[in-house]
């Protein structure tokens, strides 16, 4: 009986260490911000829905996602639709941008890429820090360069909105010997339409609704979840007290 | 319950039972399987296994069947009719949360039901033959996980195949060609693709229920051996019956019943609440299609393949050829198999062996989980030189065993099962 | 083995257990039949389609596919229209009674606006397309004008009414639809859908 119990506390413990290990590699690479989106909140979604149709959808496509879905999820009467949709699309059309592909590659090196499932393959955390990272860089052909994804092909779309980061640069010695000329920090440079909170929290709705188009069924499992177990357990309570009866007979 | 009357099957019966038994050995086969088959009393919680197994077997095996009604087989559509059945076919994300779940729930299932051999010596006589169909179904079950894992067509299942495929490149003489044939292509293809859907949904799952029958056919056969390692055969009562034996139905029904609802519990949990199991059973880089062009920045095999990939990384090329890794990796497969006739000890269970044979296994436990921990860690650092100290200690553990296994004294086995009555 | 069990305590177990079991199993089996129902897909491409009727000359037809079925629209003439009337004797379902169609179309001509005849192209027998007989006497002596199935012969007249005699056993099937805009009909929808 002793040894049982070891067994389990050591298979256990493996696995567990396992777990949170594996969890953990995927955290590697440059330091992220939490984004704190709440996949919950239908007011924050919506705001993310008309940030992302306003600012991304002009030349990122979400080609899984339905207009009408997001409508149903999101409370938006369908109604409404129309006044966010381009001309011609019609409600159970999937979020298409406008921009071919092919222009895109033109204009920004590679066509971008589509974002219905960024937030499962990057991660909340990456669009959100991306989203904030954008700092001025003249070597750059769009004038801007991001610390979570050096060399970006993307202008900052919503440096109106934010203002221009500037970078401070500081020196260090490199793994070659050589001094290094690395961005320390950003600082505020020419003020945008929001403040800095503000502009935040604008990033926030709108991660948030990536991570909503990631899985739109998300909310629901989780609530639906909910239920499942309760009943499993209901149903493992009976089956753990019948269990038992019919093993009074075994002496 | 059994009916009075199917204790003499030659009494002729009436009705629909009677009709069918005289054509089908229905009765016979329930008596058999499940009414008197006489299971010892003193299972304990590593007995929950086999029947959660063969549930998993199911589960996957119908939410697959769901999926097949959805799924495209071809490099241009597969990644999106995955996203298609994830969105817009109704409750098709639970199913193949179900099914991505599953994989990994029979993997724990089975490597916990292969722990609980080793340490009561299930594997040894007359559970020899019960032992390798055993290992038959797990070597199956991973060629059905691994080509079940290129069908989403994400950039892991691409570069997970890739890898896996090359590893027959290192054949001498005949790898290039062998690993053109196996794919049908010079790359991972939608003609790859294409066969490995075929015996994904075919084939091997039809391996699988046949090997799984005959598993089952020789469980009974040899009656199942329990946490003492007494055959209660030996013991029998004026009825013929094992006197430590208990009818498996209602008895294991309701106990694994019980135990289906715990596993069901926590099954249910991660598909509703942590579908992508942490990262672990949905990798992140499977939610961008197959790229050719771009491997994956940290590329590992799903978490139930990491130690025989840590063990194939550990082992480093020479005389010019990296095959040795390969054997070692297909080797330590091959050892399990060969446990029965490794295993020297006179006693069956751990309970009454000696010291030495303890340490050993919990030496193993630990050796496999920390392999497959490294398996996941990106060869840098401290990780290579570990991974080789415990493909060390995976390879002692088997091809030292004859000796450990008689060393220490061993207790003395008793000749009835211990059990406390509640 | 068995002489302190209680009995009752044993049954009410196993039947609140099989009860819970198989609300469960229900429960369980319930998303995978679902699944068979068409999906967001499936809606999508089997949306109310627009035609454009304002080409459509009198007599003519235009076909439309809807659902991956045929739409007809025939623009009937007024001799069409009149001729409507002459044969209630010989229909088998002159009033549209056994018939399939919207409230909207349950009268004489089978239409919102007589002139404009929208009928699914799907012959009630067993699924052929009928073909387009308009020329009076084109079938057979005495024939109205109308429409022929060519699998199995079935009639029927101008407002897609069946006769009598042939195997087909209902009018063909008039799919909802509205008119919306100028010169457009939608079909797939009795709402006016602005679209």
């Amino acid at each position: 009986m002793h040894i049982k119990k070891t067994w389990l506390v050591a298979v256990a413990a493996g696995l567990m260490t396992t777990m949170t290990h594996g969890a953990l590699a995927s955290s590697e690479g440059p330091h992220l911000a939490s984004a704190g989106n709440d996949i919950f909140s239908q007011a924050s979604l919506q705001r993310g829905a008309r940030n992302f149709v306003g600012y991304c959808l002009g030349c990122h496509s979400a080609k899984y996602v339905r207009w009408n879905r997001v409508a149903a999820d999101l409370g938006i009467p369908e109604a409404d639709l129309k006044s966010i949709q381009f001309t011609g699309q019609r409600p159970f059309d999937t979020m298409v941008s406008g921009m071919p592909p092919e222009a895109a590659k033109r204009w920004f090196g590679n066509a971008p890429p589509d974002m219905s499932l960024l937030a499962r393959a990057r991660g909340t955390d990456y669009i959100y820090s991306y989203l904030m990272s954008f700092y001025a860089d003249d070597s750059r052909p769009h004038g801007v360069n991001n610390l979570v994804l050096p060399g970006t092909a993307m202008p900052h779309v919503l440096a109106g909105l934010q203002g221009l980061q500037q970078p401070v640069y500081a020196t260090h010695t490199g793994e070659d010997g050589k001094p290094q000329s690395v961005v320390e920090k950003l600082e505020a440079g020419d003020a945008g339409q929001l403040a800095p909170e503000q502009y935040a929290s604008f990033v926030r709705d709108t991660v948030n609704f990536i991570e909503y188009i990631g899985e739109p069924v998300q909310a629901k499992r989780r609530t639906l979840g909910v239920w499942v177990v309760l009943f499993l357990l209901v149903f493992t309570a009976f089956a753990y007290l019948l269990k038992q009866e019919y093993w009074k007979d075994v002496k | 319950m059994a009916s009075t009357e199917s204790h003499n099957a030659s009494k002729p019966q009436g009705g629909l039972n009677g009709w069918i038994n005289a054509r089908f050995p229905l009765d016979k086969m329930l008596r058999e399987h499940i009414t008197e088959y006489y299971a010892p009393k003193n299972f304990n919680f590593w007995y929950y296994f086999g029947s959660l197994a063969l549930f998993v077997l199911i589960l996957q095996l119908v939410t697959g069947i769901f999926l097949t009604m959805n799924y495209k087989p071809s490099a241009t559509e597969a990644f999106g009719a995955v996203e298609y059945i994830m969105r817009d076919v109704e409750w098709g994300w639970l199913i193949r949360y179900l099914h991505s779940t599953g994989a990994s729930a029979f993997f724990i299932v089975i490597y916990l039901h292969m722990f609980r051999a080793l340490l009561y010596g299930s594997y040894k006589a007359p559970r020899e033959l019960l032992w390798l169909l055993g290992m038959a179904i797990y070597l199956a079950l991973m060629a059905e996980a691994f080509m079940g894992y290129l069908l989403p067509w994400g950039n892991m299942s691409f570069w997970g195949a890739q890898v896996i495929v090359s590893l027959f490149g290192t054949i001498p003489v005949i790898g290039d060609g062998l690993v053109e044939w196996i794919r049908g292509d010079y790359y991972i293809s939608d003609i790859t693709l294409n066969r490995f859907f075929a015996l994904h949904v075919v084939a091997l799952p039809l391996v699988l229920v046949f090997l799984v029958a005959a598993h089952v056919l020789a469980l009974h056969e040899v009656g199942s051996n329990n946490p003492d390692g007494v055959e209660i055969k030996k013991t029998k009562g004026a009825d013929g019956k094992p006197l430590d034996g208990i009818p498996f139905h209602p008895y294991y029904t309701v106990k694994d019943l019980f135990g289906l609802g715990v596993f069901l519990t926590i099954f249910c949990g991660i598909v509703f609440f942590k579908p992508d199991g942490w990262g672990m059973f949905l990798e992140a880089p499977n939610f961008e299609p197959a790229n050719p062009m771009q491997t994956p920045p940290h590329i590992a095999p799903v978490w139930y393949f990491t130690p025989f990939y840590a063990i194939l990384r550990a082992v480093p090329s020479f005389l010019g050829t990296q095959i040795w890794g390969v054997i070692a990796m297909f080797g330590a497969i091959v050892l399990l198999a060969l446990l029965p006739w490794l295993d020297r000890s006179p006693v069956k269970s751990m309970r009454y062996r000696g010291w030495v044979p303890k340490l050993a296994l919990a030496v193993f436990a630990v050796t496999f989980v920390m392999l497959g921990y490294l398996g996941l860690k990106p060869a840098t650092g401290i990780f290579p030189l570990l991974a080789r100290v415990f493909t060390v200690l995976y390879f002692a553990y088997f091809l030292l065993m004859p000796w450990w296994s008689r060393m220490g004294a061993t207790k003395p086995v008793p000749e009835r099962v211990t059990y406390d009555a509640h | 083995m068995s002489e302190q069990v209680d009995l009752g305590r044993r049954k009410l177990l196993t039947a609140a257990t099989a009860a819970t079991g198989a609300i469960g199993a229900g429960l369980a089996v319930s998303p995978f039949l679902a699944s068979w129902k068409p999906s967001a897909r499936a809606k999508a491409l089997g949306a109310p389609v627009e035609i454009d009727i304002s080409k459509l000359e009198a007599g003519a037809m235009i076909k439309v596919e809807w659902r991956g079925k045929p739409v007809w629209v025939v623009r009937r003439t007024p001799e069409m229209l009149g001729g409507l009337s002459q044969h209630d004797a010989l229909l088998l379902d002159p009033g549209s009674d056994g018939s399939k169609q919207p409230a909207f179309a349950k009268n004489a001509a089978r239409a919102v606006k007589p002139e404009y005849f929208v009928v699914l192209g799907v012959c009630t027998h067993l699924g052929c397309s009928p073909m387009s007989k308009f020329t009076v006497g084109e079938v057979e002596a005495g024939w109205p004008g109308g429409f022929y199935c060519p699998c199995h012969g079935s009639k029927f007249d101008l407002a897609g009414r069946v006769f009598k005699g042939v195997p087909a056993p209902s009018n063909l099937e008039v799919p909802p639809y509205a008119f919306v805009g100028e010169g457009k009909i939608i079909v797939g929808t009795e709402g006016a859908q602005a679209a």
